[in-house]
């Protein structure tokens, strides 16, 4: 039920690193790095990669399962184009992002969650 | 009456009961507009049974005379119920809400220009095996940006008929209405195959959704760049806030000004109307019951009126027009350091006007426990009503002295009993979570809508309905307390040649006697307590009720808080505002807190915290201001 892709979360780069740079995204999509939306600044973009929990949910409110499948609800199926396009004014959060052809906002807490494969649906 | 007693017979037994279409759909797609087109003002809106969710239900005579019964179901976006909106509509679909007759058909209403997340709730609905007809809303819309919709190949991929419509502006309803009752007439009945969809199932009825979008729906050629474009401004971290206050700003001087002339006149109605009652009935306590009971009480609460109007004029606009998910996310971080939900935002701020529609106005928050959360915080933000009180203690107490050469020493004062409330609000929010929620915080993940322009017709039924929802609370449950009140306060009558007033021999002045050990401590002496009782029919009418029991003749303020600072001791009157920054006693919120949450838990809760805030805080206050010499 809950997927908790280990190895995906071992690809995370830390923040730093996180946004991509011109030559990623020339990259073939496979290759470049997964990130997590929520460290993400206003203007990424990328593909939906996959969902990716803490096994201790930091969202005390509901299960790993519910999250994921609210977020499943809301269209953050793998292969949906995202992009950021507003951020909050304090620590940035929450954030607003394109998801397909809707917009969404949602905290960067949650958006932690949602791996993202950087650059443009080929 | 005898439509929902018919109705109460299965529907295919006796083909004369009316055919109920339930309408299901995402948020924002238009359902409240379609609602509204299909039944026009055959609307009756109540609770549902046991939950405090609203139960919409209207009726419609088809071309050719059956009537048809039409419920408007909680927005979803899917039928995994996730709060108790959400529940009723799964229920209600899946003919498992008791009470209810299970519909005949289902109208899923989609937003035509926004088809991904529907798409995959008509899949869902399809595994209930009822008949489904899906109404593609708003289709002008979708014409307008370019984008096609291939209607036959989409019917044919969903299995189920696919109509074109423009709810505003009333076009196809009467296809919509005839597709449902031939859904109904030829369904065979697949049998219900629904099960809650587990995260594998969500994404292949995605994938499924995709499909089908992909194959029938030529993407728009003149895609709304408005929304787009308004967003940039609108959700901009520094322009963004700034237009916001400015709403707001304009929204309360609407609030307290422009309702200022509508109020006059109601109280000055209900006031000739007292005085034509006192003409005709002979002094007694009919007359009394009648005048000081009744009439005062409503009109005390009727009053609120052209308040409420406003208010929910505003909310209602602003809803329609997609912007209130802005406000929400502009106002996430802020509430949320409390525990709270960013649509609490308008709630709250109405609350300094009046706890009674703010209270009214947390149904724009979905999730029940940042509901309910906001419902128990929003007495403690400083209502108009306590503006009376404030003024008269603090010109009777506090000096009229500037600090630092500009700073008004009772403007000071004022501003601190509104910031107290303020933050007490949050604290509270804060502990609620950690007592009642354990910790827990919903996720905030929310739709931004496409702006539209809001429906004239749609704005003035939304309006019209929150005024006859809060005028029969008023003819209901406010009045009866309010005659509570009123009775505590003039039963028994003072004994002939009595010299005190008349309110200390009543059971409001036993009361006031008996509670005074208790309210030592704090610095009330039992003038005090007594003027407490009367006060629970509304905060200021504390000021008239220590005008009485001081025996204060002409009502003036100036002479009252003379009186006052000629009977109390600074540290008192300290205390009584302590007190008043949290007074637990409101019969009206109380009864709408019943009202609104569905029990008498939560307005028990609201009271005892409430009261205890008081009690604590006006000690503190006492005994540091005693210690300091101003006892």
């Amino acid at each position: 039920m809950i997927i908790v892709i280990e190895n995906l979360a071992a690809l995370v780069p830390p923040l730093t690193a996180a946004v991509p740079s011109r030559s990623t995204t020339d990259m073939p999509l496979p290759d470049r790095p997964i990130v997590a939306l929520g460290e993400q600044r206003r203007g990424f973009g990328g593909v939906v990669a996959g969902l990716r929990f803490e096994s201790t949910p930091k969202a005390g409110g509901v299960s790993n399962a519910e999250l994921e499948r609210r977020l499943l609800e809301m269209g953050f199926v793998e292969g949906a184009r995202v992009e950021i396009l507003h951020e909050g004014l304090i620590g940035r959060d929450p954030i607003a992002v394109r998801l397909d052809d809707m917009r969404v906002a949602m905290r960067r807490r949650e958006a932690c969650c949602v791996l993202i494969r950087p650059g443009a649906r080929p | 009456m005898t439509v929902s007693l018919v109705a109460r017979a299965p529907a295919h037994v006796d083909t004369k009961a009316p055919l109920r279409v339930a309408l299901v759909g995402n948020p924002n797609s238009g359902k409240t507009a379609m609602f509204n087109a299909l039944t026009g003002a055959r609307q009756k809106v109540a609770n549902y049974a046991g939950v405090t969710v609203e139960r919409k239900e209207g009726r419609l005579i088809a071309p050719d005379g059956a009537p048809v019964v039409v419920v408007d179901l909680p927005g979803t976006y899917s039928l995994r119920a996730r709060s108790p909106d959400e529940v009723v509509t799964r229920d209600a679909v899946l003919g498992r809400l008791e009470g209810e007759v299970p519909p005949d058909a289902v109208i899923c209403v989609a937003d035509a220009t926004n088809l991904r997340l529907v798409l995959r709730l008509a899949l869902e609905l399809r595994s209930v095996g009822r008949p489904v007809v899906l109404a593609l809303n708003m289709i002008d819309i979708a014409e307008r940006q370019g984008l096609a919709i291939d209607q036959a190949a989409l019917s044919a991929a969903l299995g189920m008929p696919v109509v074109a419509t423009v709810a505003t502006r009333r076009r196809g309803m009467e296809a919509l209405v005839a597709a449902a009752r031939a859904a109904a007439a030829s369904s065979g009945g697949a049998g219900d195959r629904w099960t809650e969809p587990s995260a594998s199932d969500l994404r292949d009825l995605h994938h499924g959704a995709e499909r089908i979008l992909k194959a029938t729906v030529r993407p728009p050629k003149r895609p709304d760049t408005w929304s787009g474009r308004l967003d940039g401004v609108l959700l901009h971290p520094v322009a963004g806030l700034v237009i916001l206050l400015a709403l707001l700003f304009v929204m309360f001087q609407a609030v307290f000004i422009g309702a200022k002339p509508i109020m006059d006149l109601i109280s000055g109605g209900f006031a000739a109307l007292s005085a034509g009652v006192a003409h005709v009935l002979p002094p007694g306590i009919l007359r009394s019951l009648i005048c000081d009971g009744i009439i005062a009480g409503v009109g005390s609460v009727v009053v609120f009126l052209p308040q409420i109007t406003i208010l929910f004029l505003f909310i209602i606009l602003l809803e329609d027009a997609g912007y209130m998910a802005r406000a929400a996310f502009l106002m996430d971080k802020l509430m949320g350091g409390a525990g709270l939900h960013g649509r609490a935002f308008i709630p709250l701020l109405s609350s300094f006007a009046c706890a009674i529609p703010a209270i009214m106005a947390t149904r724009v928050i979905d999730q029940k426990r940042d509901r309910f959360t906001t419902i128990m915080v929003a007495p403690l933000m400083t209502c108009s009503a306590r503006i009376p009180v404030y003024t008269l203690i603090i010109s009777a107490f506090v000096p009229q002295r500037t600090l630092l050469g500009v700073i008004s020493l009772q403007g000071l004062v004022f501003f601190g009993l509104y910031a107290a409330g303020i933050v007490s609000a949050l604290l509270v929010a804060v502990v609620m979570r950690k007592v009642f929620w354990r910790g827990a915080s919903e996720p905030f993940l929310m739709e931004l809508p496409a702006y539209k322009m809001p429906d004239a017709v749609n704005v003035a039924r939304g309006v019209i309905q929150r005024g006859q929802i809060f005028l029969r609370r008023a003819g209901t449950i406010i009045l009866s307390m309010m005659v509570l009140v009123w009775f505590l306060s003039t039963v028994p009558g003072p004994p002939l040649g009595a010299t005190r007033a008349a309110i200390d021999y009543s059971f409001a002045g036993m009361i006031g006697h008996a509670i005074e050990p208790v309210m030592a401590p704090v610095g009330f002496s039992w003038q005090m307590a007594v003027a407490l009782i009367p006060g629970m029919a509304a905060r200021e009418v504390a000021v008239g009720a220590l005008a009485t029991v001081y025996a204060v003749s002409g009502e003036s303020a100036a002479n009252l808080g003379a009186n006052l600072a000629h009977h109390w001791s600074l540290a008192s009157a300290l205390a009584f505002l302590a007190w008043y920054v949290f007074a637990p006693q409101c019969a009206s919120t109380l009864g709408v807190v019943k009202r609104e949450t569905n029990s008498w838990r939560w307005p028990i809760i609201l009271f005892a915290y409430m009261a205890a805030l008081a009690y604590g805080s006006a000690f503190i206050v006492y005994q540091t201001a005693v210690a300091l010499g101003a006892g």
